[in-house]
């Protein structure tokens, strides 16, 4: 195993769990130690019939572990509020960071659009769920011609949002409307986000909308998202356009569907595949670097 | 006060914001406060203004009004005498920083609004709503589709936030009687006594009057209505229609029931573009359980694809699909198209 990085995982709940299942088959990182808060959680349980280490103490009881277990790589799945702390304690002891929370104080990365373009640092921020659906979508149309503006609705089955989630949908609105401007190239945005609990629980469904300034080349435009479906089918093989693109006039409508492996949670649950599945990915470019020496990570101890 | 009018039940109006949906949210400054005056003239003591989806709502999704909510506010408040202008909030749309400016202009009520099994997408914004000091309700929409126990429990939770009032919203109009005592007196005998209770219907099957009714009789004392029932399907409860009957049975609204009916008659009903009524698609939305937001939009796509508005509205009720999902109308018109289509070719 020594040529694998081996990574923590913060946060016991939807998305650190359906983590280790991605973790475990990658090439380049192992999954190590897992982090909760509540001993009797099942997240935990679960991680360590997996075969991970477990504390329930949070973040300060991985620490003492980080050098002699070798951790190199953490994901952080808890909340915006605890991930800046999260993030300095642990990038001192030169554990590099992959936030999976809305916090985004690193880089904001979708992989299809901006992973080969991130340089070495050590936080990178995977916006939201909704973000790594619908921003490849955008700047599949603002690859192609200026869009003056880009509005993404995300609907996602009840039974796939935890209480974090929940209790935080202002910072996911504000973080993935900001990251479709910042990474998808709209001059101005938005995020809507519907939690819908039919049962049976409905596949992650997005949809796109792009304001284009001029007419939209409707050619270009349609082969572009094609182009980047494919991109993002690579890492999430259930992402699939439904209908569109519809043009009327300047609007560029997108409809789109995320069906997850079902890892974790059902496949209904896309929206934790394609954010578990793009920290992963990034993760491994990472991981690629460290193990050949062109990312060297230090501790500030 | 000598003066103080007395209520035993406190009418909402929704023709400000409810209504924009009716009017595809073009509603003018001067129209609103024209609205704004006579309703406060009319003793009506709470007055919904905004974009029809709320807080956060212009977006290619729900439309774009032709003004920002500040400017809407700016426009009502000093028309009003002794009114308030209350607002709706929908978490994963609006969010706590645009209710700030909303009571940076005057705003002293709001409608944290959720659907009806996701109250706890609502407790940062209700208890923002309450450290502001707004008069802040918890409104579970689409309520038909969840059980009385499961509403129960959904209101306790916005209770335990800091919801002062805990709002039954039939957002599809789907509702009859029978269910609205069923869930407002669960909701009653449940909720701590200091907790109000409200209902918000919509006319789709025509029965928001009797529902109204029914809900105060069961114990809400907060009730939602439009002048004219100006609002998303087939209107909101009717606001005059709902004070003549209080006035029958002897429930005390505190309104001016003639200057409403003058209202309804000489400002609302010219100021409709389509006859807000129970036709077929807003019957549809009654008869299916569909959010009466989608109607306008039904119609708009039913004419682009050829496909019978009643045919999409009754898919979107089968495939449950809920308030803010509009986008949906349209994907669902073109997956029909598309099976139509392939069905035309097969045969």
């Amino acid at each position: 195993m020594a040529n694998k990085v081996k990574c923590a995982l913060i946060g016991s709940g939807n998305i650190g769990t359906d983590l280790i299942y991605k973790i475990q088959r990658s090439e380049f990182l192992e999954p190590v130690w897992m982090v909760g808060i509540d001993p009797e959680s099942e997240g935990l349980a679960r991680a360590r019939d997996m075969g991970l280490k477990t504390t329930a103490e949070g973040v300060d009881g991985l620490l003492p572990h980080v050098k002699a277990d070798g951790i190199q790589i953490a994901f952080d799945a808890t909340s915006a509020y605890v991930h800046a702390e999260n993030s300095r304690k642990l990038n001192e002891l030169g554990v590099f960071m992959v936030d999976l929370t809305p916090a985004a104080i690193g880089p904001l990365c979708v992989p299809p659009v901006n992973l080969d373009e991130l340089e070495n640092t050590m936080n990178v921020n995977m916006i939201s769920c909704a973000g790594q659906a619908t921003i490849p979508i955008v700047h599949g149309v603002s690859r192609v011609q200026s869009v003056e503006y880009a509005e993404i609705i995300a609907s996602l089955a009840s039974k796939s949002i935890g209480p974090g989630t929940r209790a935080n949908l202002d910072e996911f609105t504000h973080t993935t409307s900001s990251a479709v401007c910042k990474v998808g190239k709209a001059r101005r945005g938005k995020a809507l986000c519907i939690i819908n609990p039919a049962d049976p629980p409905m596949i992650m469904r997005n949809t796109i909308y792009c304001l284009t300034d001029d007419e939209p080349d409707q050619e270009a435009i349609t082969q572009s998202l094609m182009d980047m479906i494919e991109q993002v089918q690579r890492y999430v093989p259930g992402y699939k356009l439904v209908n569109g693109p519809v043009f009327e006039g300047n609007k560029v409508g997108v409809f789109m569907e995320v069906a997850g492996l079902g890892d974790y949670l059902p496949t209904y649950a896309g929206n934790l595949d394609i954010m578990t599945a793009a920290a992963c990915r990034t993760a491994e470019m990472y991981a690629e670097k460290i193990l050949k020496g062109e990312f060297v990570l230090e501790g500030a101890a | 006060m000598t003066n103080e009018v007395v209520r035993d039940v406190i009418v909402h109006d929704m023709c400000l914001r409810d209504g924009m949906h009716a009017k595809k949210e073009q509603i003018s400054t001067e129209q609103m406060r024209t609205v704004a005056a006579a309703l406060d003239k009319a003793g009506v003591p709470i007055i919904q203004v905004s974009h029809g989806a709320g807080l956060g709502g212009n977006s290619l999704q729900h439309g774009f009004a032709p003004h920002a909510n500040e400017e809407y506010w700016d426009a009502v408040a000093p028309v009003l005498t002794r009114a308030k202008m209350s607002v709706l909030l929908i978490p994963g749309l609006g969010t706590m920083n645009e209710l700030r400016s909303a009571y940076e202009h005057g705003v002293r009520a709001v409608h944290v609004a959720t659907h009806c099994t996701e109250a706890d997408t609502s407790p940062q914004h209700i208890a923002c709503a309450r450290e502001l000091g707004m008069d802040t309700a918890g409104f579970l929409m689409m309520a038909h589709l969840n059980t009385t126990a499961g509403l129960v429990e959904e209101a306790k939770k916005m209770e335990s936030y800091g919801a002062q009032t805990v709002y039954v919203t039939d957002s599809a109009g789907y509702m009859i009687p029978e269910n609205v005592v069923e869930i407002v007196t669960a909701l009653r005998n449940e909720l701590k006594p200091e907790t109000e209770i409200g209902f918000h219907g919509h006319n789709n099957l025509g029965m928001g009057t009797a529902n109204s009714i029914e809900a105060v009789r069961a114990g809400a004392t907060r009730i939602d209505a439009s002048v004219a029932g100006l609002g998303a399907g087939a209107g909101n409860t009717p606001l005059e229609g709902f004070v003549a009957v209080c006035e029958r049975v002897g429930i005390k609204t505190g309104c001016d029931l003639f200057a409403l009916m003058d209202m309804a008659e000489d400002i609302i009903f010219p100021m409709m573009d389509h006859i807000v009524r129970v036709d077929r698609s807003s019957l549809t939305l009654g008869f299916a359980g569909v959010y009466s937001t989608f109607l306008l939009h039904a119609n708009r796509l039913g004419e682009k694809y050829g496909i019978p508005p009643r045919d999409i509205l009754m898919e979107l009720g089968r495939k449950k699909m809920i308030g803010g999902q509009e986008d949906m109308i349209e994907d669902t018109a073109l997956t029909m198209l598309k099976e139509r289509e392939a069905k035309v070719v097969g045969a």
